[in-house]
């Protein structure tokens, strides 16, 4: 297998319009089955990190790469196929009236038929321990519950990296070990950002700290 | 998708196409019916229909409550604003055997079509009905539109109930006066302002699992034998309703 970097951001110069630039000359890696924790003060650029990465956000300098290839038009639906994120508010990331068509979303949008999207959607619910919520309508689901089917919605795609922005965020301990078992249980690459350090440090192999737009 | 409800009615087999058709046809029927004894037909057909069906009665009389009020504006209005034979007189206004027909018959229509609707897709929960739509070939941007009020408007109604409180625990009390309408004008902006950024968020979020403008959905449905024999049953009666309207027309004439 190769370890050439899933993705890649090369020199990458950021900032927001009116606001001080908030990256410069940024480099940054992520390589296959690399667990990544990242932190650092509010308005650091965590979040901002993953946009770009995901062509949520376009670089005003430098460039991203997937496998090698710079991100365009072209190569940003697949990139977005391949890599999962979880946003920060799952109200955000839920938005099919039930969980299993919410799980289902990625996979119909991969080309798969509708009883196999049905299938992977049921197969992703049942690894995460979550079949019985299948029918359950999202907004009624609770803020744990919604984190968790969040990160299902993604997984049911079997992309090969994760992002996942404040996947503790509001969440109780409970909720937050179900969460980092779930992660555990994959050995696919990911980045989660996080204030909360000790889970950083039981879902991450290298912790990386973000601080003034520098890594 | 399991459409029956915890208390499911009888018709919670049936396809929810059958269902939603059979409502909408039931509907189009009772409100082209013009003779006064043939609302009254509808409203035995939509009462046999419910007895049939055990929908959940607090729910249905509280429903038809609602709608009965705004029908009790109709008859404060319309029996003195049509003319023909008066029937009474209070002073200058006078109650007209037509207007008072027109009330009727459009109080035992309105009653008749909710009843019908109430019944026949009591069981079924908003997304199920958005999916039936769509598989009814309704244009899926519209299906979808549903799909998306239904999810976020519990969302929304939470942020208003946010700020309310918010508000509240500054002290906030609504009354007549202009900071009271400025505070409420500042919340229903902010309100729309925070939709609208979600709706780009939301917008993001399908972007990343791959959307590509096409929507799909998993739901599956499928009409049995039982459906095409209720759904040829239901339309008989409501083309032998018409037909019979049409008849009492014409023996007028």
């Amino acid at each position: 297998m190769s370890d050439d970097p899933i993705l890649a951001l090369e020199d990458i110069a950021f900032g927001y319009a009116g606001r001080p630039a908030l990256f410069t000359g940024l480099y940054f890696t992520l390589r296959r089955q690399e667990h990544i924790g990242l932190y650092g003060p509010n308005g650091s650029g965590k979040t901002t990190l993953l946009r770009l990465m995901m062509g949520l956000e376009t670089p005003q300098g430098g460039r991203v790469l997937f496998h090698g290839i710079p991100v365009d038009g072209q190569t940003l639906h697949r990139l977005r196929c391949s890599i999962g994120f979880v946003l920060q508010n799952s109200d955000d990331q839920l938005f099919s009236p039930t969980v299993l068509e919410d799980v289902a979303f990625g996979p119909l949008n991969l080309g798969l038929k509708r009883h196999e999207a049905r299938s992977r959607a049921m197969e992703t619910l049942e690894s995460m321990g979550l079949a019985a919520y299948a029918d359950r309508q999202t907004q009624r689901l609770s803020g744990g519950e919604k984190k968790m089917v969040s990160i299902a919605s993604v997984l049911s795609m079997r992309p090969e990296a994760l992002l996942l922005d404040e996947p503790t965020a509001f969440l109780d301990d409970s909720s937050r070990d179900k969460i980092l078992r779930i992660l555990q249980q994959q050995d696919i690459a990911r980045i989660v950002v996080s204030h909360d350090k000790e889970f950083l440090e039981q879902s991450a192999s290298s912790l990386i700290c973000i601080a003034s737009g520098k890594i | 998708m399991q459409h029956c409800s915890p208390t499911p009615s009888a018709f919670c087999h049936f396809d929810p196409r059958t269902l939603l058709l059979a409502a909408t046809g039931a509907a189009l029927c009772f409100s082209l019916v013009q003779s006064l004894a043939l609302a009254w037909v509808c409203l035995a057909l939509a009462l046999v229909l419910a007895a049939a069906g055990r929908p959940p009665l607090a729910l249905l009389l509280q429903r038809l409550a609602v709608a009965n009020f705004f029908i009790l504006f109709l008859w404060v209005t319309v029996p003195f604003a049509v003319p023909g034979d008066s029937l009474a007189a209070f002073g200058p206004l006078s109650v007209s055997r037509e207007g008072v027909a027109l009330s009727l018959s459009v109080t035992l229509k309105c009653n008749s079509i909710l009843l019908c609707f109430l019944t026949l897709t009591a069981d079924l929960s908003l997304p199920l009905i958005g999916y039936s739509l769509e598989r009814l070939r309704i244009p899926v941007k519209l299906v979808f539109l549903f799909l998306f009020t239904c999810r976020y408007i519990y969302v929304i109604g939470e942020e208003w109930r946010k700020l309310q409180t918010a508000a509240k625990l500054r002290g906030f009390i609504p009354s007549t006066s202009l900071h009271t309408y400025r505070t409420l004008g500042n919340m229903l902006g902010l309100t729309v302002i925070n939709s609208i950024d979600r709706s780009q968020r939301i917008y993001e979020a399908m972007l990343l699992r791959g959307f590509n403008g096409i929507f799909h959905t998993v739901t599956e449905l499928k009409a049995a034998r039982s459906d095409v024999l209720f759904a040829v049953l239901f339309f008989s009666t409501l083309v032998c309703l018409l037909a019979a309207d049409i008849c009492l027309k014409f023996r007028n004439v």
